[in-house]
């Protein structure tokens, strides 16, 4: 059943859920951030309205800082505005930040271990029609092996809008991956979130396959997840917002209580998300395993669900995956 | 601590910083000796600028490194770290002696330079290109904030070739960031050779006006001249400047001098005591500032 712990929207599995895309929450959650601390800043390369930052810079123009399209720039800009006391958030597309500034993220930012929140739009296949060189696949990877660096990827724009505030108030660097289409926005004001700490969206009473998510594919999980449980497959369904540093106690306890694990990620498989479990699990308690990603390709254009499709990542494959573990495909 | 100075030095404190970079030349030599490994050249050539920086032209204090009056100095050609770590030694930041320590396991001397390990660095660099930006981002921020610190940022010219420099350069121009002044350490060589050969920089001056820049220029290796030209950026309103340092690579080392080689080279053993040598009998007799 629901975790009630979670607070999740009441329309959850209705049809007219509401929709946004996580960016959205990153535009609210910067204005949040901004209103509680004067130092908050906010950098964009010229995406102010799709990466959300022009709402920052609608309520704080003087604080907010516009680079043109130079990523490599922003990034080490902003660590010199950290340096002086800021808290930059950088906006762009994640082919770009972290794509494209990788080095002097690593360099400037990371092993400097200044301040600056890394934001990441348009993360993975969501993006559509845009195509393979605009959907980002492997930033999870890239960022979640710098030491110093914390990683996130929420649920939904309320889960991205209390990230970002959370972020703000770190002292640390952070990346924070945000999506492009509308997604739904399952969790509410009231769910709680805390960096490096997971969420129980779903558990039965006893369960045979732990579905471990993160991003706006832990909604797919949930429905998965549901509907595992509506043919007798007891499940627990694990939102894992905060990739680095992983809740090795909640992901342990839900392995140790499953004896299976499907990770779910919106990211290639290799690097990822679903690499780090593995990391974590086979350090506390191996477990048989399968991975929701994509497999060792680049995407292409089309609309987002039937790309979420064509990579194996929607509900319909997570629950083929949990079945084909538990041996009942 | 020592003040913002805009006074021209007087002889007497001339002589005494002179003095003071011949000194600093000696522990980079014998640093990089016992490092073993290095950047010599650069480090040489930058003595001059590093010593009027510490002891002449930053607002600091070696006692409080933190101190938020402080000027900032971003060092973006890391690899010329021992200088900058000799000329804070001699400031007073740490004991001279540490430097022997350069490159060596569980130094904070590292072979390029990481804020969080000592005091008084104002950032990690060594990979080129990314300290002018860091540099403006510091002074956007001052600026933001209604402060008064400058922010100085020092560069190579092979760092030139970097993209990402000139994002930099297009940003501080395009933000008029006067409370900025950039130092290009002008000594024509890089590793593979002349920078001249490997990529062109030249007309430099240009490229940075072009970018609405002040652009002077001064001989790196002449105190006097370069604080000369520091003042005169400092009086500037309305747009960033650039001081364009001509310096000699391994400066004080006659045998090394010009010498591309030595960019990434350190001395033996036996080439250090060499070298101390010619710094000591070199001192005050060595060719001016290549124009």
């Amino acid at each position: 059943m629901l975790n009630a712990e979670a607070h999740l929207s009441a329309k959850v599995f209705a049809d007219d859920i509401e929709k946004a895309p996580s960016r959205d929450g990153f535009g609210k959650g910067a204005v949040e951030a901004g209103k509680a601390d004067e130092n908050v800043v906010v950098l964009c390369a010229d995406l102010a309205e799709s990466t959300r930052a022009g709402w920052f810079q609608k309520e704080f123009p003087e604080r907010y800082v516009e680079l043109g399209v130079a990523e490599q720039n922003m990034a080490t800009v902003a660590s010199g505005m950290a340096s002086a006391g800021k808290v930059p958030f950088i906006a762009s597309y994640a082919v770009f930040n972290p794509g494209r500034n990788y080095e002097q993220i690593r360099t400037s930012i990371a092993l400097n271990d200044v301040p600056v929140k890394i934001c990441g739009m348009h993360a993975g296949v969501n993006v559509g029609p845009d195509g393979a060189t605009h959907q980002m696949l492997e930033d999870i990877g890239m960022m979640r092996m710098l030491p110093n660096m914390t990683v996130i990827a929420p649920a939904d724009a309320e889960e991205a809008r209390k990230a970002v505030i959370a972020a703000a108030q770190t002292g640390r660097p952070a990346y924070l991956r945000f999506g492009r289409s509308a997604t739904p926005v399952f969790t509410t004001a009231e769910t709680p979130f805390r960096i490096g700490k997971a969420l129980t969206l779903f558990e039965s009473d006893d369960p045979q396959v732990a579905i471990l998510s993160t991003g706006s594919l832990s909604y797919d999980a949930l429905l998965a997840g549901r509907a595992l449980d509506a043919q007798g497959i007891g499940v627990i369904v694990l939102h894992v917002a905060t990739v680095k540093p992983l809740d090795v106690e909640a992901i342990s306890a839900a392995a140790r209580s499953a004896g299976r694990v499907v990770t779910v990620e919106e990211h290639q498989s290799a690097g990822g998300f679903g690499s780090a479990v593995v990391e974590l699990l086979a350090r506390y308690h191996p477990v048989p395993m399968r991975f929701i990603g994509v497999e060792d390709a680049f995407g292409q254009s089309g609309e987002p669900g039937e790309l979420l499709a064509h990579y194996g990542l929607d509900a319909a494959h997570i629950e083929e995956a949990a079945r084909a573990l538990i041996g009942r495909a | 601590m020592y003040t913002d100075r805009m006074a021209v030095p007087t002889d007497g404190k001339l002589a005494l910083l002179e003095k003071t970079a011949e000194s600093v030349r000696e522990t980079i030599v014998r640093s990089l000796v016992a490092a073993g490994s290095g950047h010599t050249a650069g480090a040489l050539g930058l003595a001059d600028v590093f010593t009027a920086f510490y002891f002449h032209i930053l607002t600091h204090d070696p006692g409080d490194p933190e101190s938020e009056e402080r000027d900032r100095l971003v060092l973006s050609n890391g690899h010329v770290c021992p200088a900058l770590y000799a000329t804070m030694a001699h400031a007073g930041y740490f004991p001279i002696d540490e430097c022997l320590t350069l490159r060596k396991f569980g130094s904070r001397l590292q072979g390029h330079p990481e804020r969080a390990l000592l005091p008084g660095l104002e950032t990690t660099s060594g990979p080129l290109g990314e300290g002018l930006s860091q540099a403006a981002g510091m002074a956007y921020a001052f600026r933001m904030d209604g402060r008064k610190n400058r922010v100085y940022a020092l560069m190579s010219d092979g760092e030139q070739e970097e993209g990402s420099t000139w994002e930099a350069a297009m940003f501080a121009g395009k933000n008029r960031l006067s409370n900025l002044i950039a130092v290009i350490d002008r000594n024509g060589i890089q590793i593979d050779g002349v920078t001249e050969d490997v990529m062109p920089l030249e007309p430099l001056a240009e490229k940075y006006r072009a970018f609405n820049w002040l652009v002077l220029d001064a001989d790196g290796n002449d105190i006097a001249a370069f604080i000369a030209a520091v003042d005169e950026a400092k009086a500037v309103q309305d747009k960033p400047t650039l001081i364009i340092a001509r310096t000699i690579p391994g400066k004080g080392v006659p045998e090394i001098e010009s010498d591309y080689r030595w960019h990434g080279e350190v001395p033996t053993v036996e080439e250090g005591e060499r070298f101390l040598q010619e710094l000591r009998t070199a001192a005050g007799q060595v060719p001016q500032g290549r124009a």
